[in-house]
C-alpha cells in the first residue's frame, strides 16, 4: 500500500527520477547540496508541483487526495523557523490542532525529550532542541509516512546522535521514512536503502552495504611518499597485485585494495626498492562517502 | 468548538505573538495616548491671546492702555521699528501729521491686522467716538468644537489603520521569510483559517485599543460621544477588517520585511496627509475631493467624527459604510488571488 513512485522531468533540479520507497523502510536520499534532494522530497510532500511525471504516496496522489494525504504525513522542512515568541507546548498544540488523530501535545513533547522545556520560548532553545521540536511537529499527527529534509544539518555531534536515536525509535514502530541528507554517516546509520543523487539523477541505489561492495574494494589506503628529488614511480605501485584505482591527490596517493594484509607489505617493499621514504600511511574501511567520491570523482563538500 | 480547534489555536498564536512583543504593544496602545496628550496640551483652550504692540509717544500709549486685549510698550521710534521687524510686537503706533495716527504693521500677519483694529478702536473711543449699534459677544468654548474633539476621531482612525495594516502585513511577511507559511502548508491546516486568524485576533485587540484611546479621550479631555456606541463599534470593526484586508494585499507576494515596510509606508503616508487626521480634508482642492473621499481612512475618520461630534446614525453614514465595504471586498479577493502560500 505504501508505495511511492515517480517519473518526471525538470530540466533544472530533478531530471527523470524514478524511485520507490517500500512500506516500513527508512529510505535515504543522498547527495551534495544542489543535487535536487530537496526538490524531490518537496514534490513527494505535495509542496512543489512536478513539471511532469507521477507521484504516488501511500497509494494516493496529490491531485485528488491532498486533504486525506496531509492527515497521514509527518513533514519536517529544511530551515523552518518556528515562532520564537511561542513556548514549546504552544507550538506543538498549534500543530496538533490541525490533525484529526494523534497523541496529546505533552506526549509528543515527551517523545522528543523536551518535557523540561515545555514552558520555554522557542527562541531560547538550542539548535538541537529546535530540531527535536521540529520533529515533534512532524510526529504530532501520528503519521504513516515521515519526511525529514536534512534533519541534522548544522547540529553538533551530540545533538545529531540524540536525533538519530529518536528517528530510530520511530523506525521501530514499523512506519516509513524518507530522509535527505548530505552526511554519509547519517545515511549508513539510519537508512535501510539509499539512493545517491547528483545533478537531478540517481546515480546509485541499494542498501549501504550493497553500494559499498558494488563500487569499491573493501579498504582504502592513502599514503605520502617521495620528494622533489626522489619522486615516486606510481606505475610500479599500480602494478602490484590487489591494488587498483590509484589516484594522486594533493601530494598524497589514494588507492583501493581488497586485502589489506597483502597489499600493505607489497607497497612497503616497492617503496623500499625505489628507496623512497614513506612519510604518511592511512587506511580505512570503505564508507558511503567513498562510494560517492568514486562515483562522482569529487568530494562531497567541494561545492 | 473547543480550544483545540485550529482557528482558535491560530488566533491564540497571533494574540500571543503580539502581546509578547512589548514594542508592538506600546505602538498600538501607548503611542496614540501620548500623541493625543501632547497635541491636546499644545492646542488646549487658552484665554484669547493678548497682543503685544508698541507706541512711540506717551500720548498715544495712554488711550491704548484702556484696551485689555493689548499689551502696550513705550519705545523710541527706531526701537519700535526694530521690535516690529523681529516679531516682538505686532504693531507700532506713531503720531502722524495734524494729530493723526500712523499704524505700522504687516498686513499679511493676522495678529497685525487684529492689533490694527483693536488699537484703532481704542484710539477713536478715547477721542470720543460712540458706536451707534450696541453689540455683545457670545463665546463658544463648548466640548465638541475644540481642536482636541476634531483630533481624537482622526487619531483613532489612524490607529485603526496602522495597527491592522502593520499587524497583517508584518505577520505574514515574517512568517513567509521564516518559511513558516510553507511549514503550515505541509500540515492539513485549512488555508482560509490562517488568514481568518489575522482578522479575528485583530478584532479582539480592537476592543482593547478603542476602549483605551476613547476612554482616555473622554475621561481626560471630555471629548463627547454623541452618536450611538453600536454604530461607532460597527464602524471600528468594519474599518479594521478593511485595513486587515489591505495588509493582506500588501503582504500577498512580498518576500522581505523591508519591502513590506516600504510598501506599507507608501500606501499609508498619502492617507495620513489627505484623509484629515490632523486638519480637515476639505482644505484640499475640490478636484481632489472625490478621490480623497474614496480613501478608506477618510471614510472611517469622517464616520467617527460625524458619529462622535454630531451624533450621526447609520443612515447618514451610508456612503462611508459603502466605501469601507468596497475596500474590504476588493482587497480581500485580490489578496486571495495573489497570495503566495510559501
Amino acid at each position: 500500500m505504501r508505495r511511492l513512485r515517480k517519473t518526471y522531468k525538470d530540466v533544472v533540479a530533478v531530471n527523470g527520477l524514478e524511485l520507490e520507497v517500500r512500506p516500513g523502510e527508512c529510505f535515504g536520499l543522498l547527495g551534495p547540496n544542489g543535487a535536487g534532494k530537496t526538490t524531490t522530497i518537496e514534490i513527494c510532500e505535495g509542496l512543489t508541483p512536478a513539471d511532469s511525471g507521477d507521484v504516488e504516496v501511500l497509494g494516493l496522489n496529490w491531485q485528488s487526495h491532498s486533504t486525506a494525504l496531509r492527515q497521514r504525513l509527518g513533514i519536517q522542512l529544511q530551515e523552518t523557523q518556528l515562532s520564537d515568541k511561542l513556548t514549546v507546548l504552544e507550538t506543538v498544540e498549534l500543530f496538533r490542532s490541525f490533525f484529526h488523530q494523534g497523541p496529546g501535545a505533552m506526549a509528543v513533547i515527551g517523545l522528543v525529550q523536551l518535557e523540561e522545556k515545555a514552558k520555554s520560548r522557542v527562541g531560547n532553545l538550542s539548535g538541537g532542541q529546535k530540531q527535536r521540536l521540529a520533529l515533534a511537529c512532524a510526529l504530532v499527527g501520528e503519521p504513516d509516512f515521515l519526511f525529514l529534509d536534512e534533519p541534522t544539518t548544522g547540529l553538533d555531534p551530540q545533538a545529531r546522535r540524540q536525533l538519530w536515536e529518536l528517528i530510530e525509535k520511530f523506525k521501530l514502530s514499523g512506519r516509513t521514512i524518507l530522509l535527505t541528507t548530505h552526511y554519509m554517516d547519517e545515511a549508513e546509520r539510519l537508512c535501510d536503502r539509499v539512493a545517491i543523487m547528483d545533478h537531478g539523477k540517481t546515480i546509485a541505489l541499494g542498501t549501504p552495504r550493497e553500494l559499498i561492495a558494488s563500487v569499491c574494494a573493501e579498504h582504502l589506503v592513502e599514503f605520502s611518499a617521495g620528494s622533489q628529488a626522489h619522486p615516486l614511480d606510481l606505475t610500479a605501485v599500480s602494478a602490484i597485485d590487489g591494488i587498483r584505482d590509484v589516484q594522486r591527490e594533493n601530494g598524497s596517493v589514494r588507492m583501493q585494495v581488497t586485502e589489506l594484509h597483502r597489499a600493505v607489505p607489497a607497497l612497503l617493499a616497492e617503496l623500499g626498492r625505489q628507496s623512497v621514504p614513506l612519510t604518511e600511511l592511512r587506511t580505512h574501511s570503505a564508507t558511503l562517502e567513498d562510494v560517492f567520491v568514486t562515483l562522482t570523482g569529487r568530494h562531497l563538500r567541494d561545492e | 468548538m473547543n480550544s483545540s480547534h485550529p482557528l482558535i489555536q491560530l488566533t491564540l498564536v497571533r494574540f500571543r505573538e503580539f502581546m509578547r512583543e512589548p514594542e508592538a504593544v506600546f505602538w498600538v496602545f501607548g503611542f496614540p495616548i501620548i500623541l493625543a496628550a501632547g497635541l491636546g496640551l499644545a492646542f488646549r483652550n487658552r484665554p484669547a491671546e493678548v497682543l503685544q504692540i508698541a507706541a512711540v509717544t506717551p500720548q498715544l500709549a495712554a488711550p491704548l492702555h484702556a484696551e485689555k486685549l493689548l499689551d502696550v510698550r513705550e519705545l523710541s521710534q527706531p526701537d519700535a521699528v526694530a521690535a516690529l521687524r523681529n516679531g516682538k510686537v505686532a504693531l507700532v503706533a506713531e503720531p502722524g501729521a495734524n494729530g493723526s495716527v500712523v499704524y505700522r504693521y504687516d498686513d499679511t500677519n493676522p495678529e497685525g491686522r487684529a492689533a490694527r483694529m483693536l488699537a484703532d478702536r481704542a484710539v477713536e473711543r478715547a477721542a470720543g467716538r460712540r458706536d451707534p449699534v450696541a453689540s455683545s459677544d457670545t463665546l463658544l468654548r463648548e466640548p465638541g468644537s475644540r481642536y482636541i474633539d476634531f483630533l481624537i476621531p482622526g487619531l483613532l482612525g489612524m490607529n485603526l489603520m496602522g495597527s491592522a495594516v502593520w499587524g497583517a502585513a508584518f505577520g505574514i511577511v515574517d512568517a513567509r521569510r521564516k518559511k513558516l507559511i510553507k511549514r503550515l502548508m505541509a500540515t492539513p491546516m485549512p488555508r482560509h483559517y490562517y488568514l481568518l486568524a489575522f482578522v479575528l485576533s485583530r478584532l479582539v485587540l480592537l476592543v482593547v485599543e478603542v476602549t483605551v484611546v476613547l476612554g482616555f479621550a473622554v475621561l481626560v479631555f471630555h471629548v463627547p460621544v454623541h452618536g450611538s456606541l453600536a454604530v461607532l463599534g460597527l464602524f471600528c470593526v468594519l474599518s479594521s477588517m478593511s485595513f486587515c484586508a489591505l495588509g493582506l494585499l500588501i503582504a500577498s507576494r512580498v518576500q522581505t520585511v523591508e519591502a513590506a515596510s516600504g510598501m506599507t509606508n507608501a500606501i499609508m503616508m498619502p492617507m495620513w496627509i489627505c484623509s484629515g487626521v490632523f486638519f480637515s480634508a476639505q482644505r484640499f482642492p475640490d478636484t481632489m475631493q472625490p478621490l480623497i473621499k474614496a480613501l478608506p481612512l477618510t471614510a472611517i475618520i469622517d464616520a467617527l467624527r460625524a458619529n462622535m461630534l454630531q451624533g450621526a446614525g447609520l443612515a447618514q453614514l451610508a456612503p462611508q459604510f459603502g466605501v469601507l465595504s468596497a475596500w474590504l471586498v476588493v482587497c480581500f479577493f485580490v489578496a486571495l488571488k495573489l497570495f503566495r502560500w510559501r
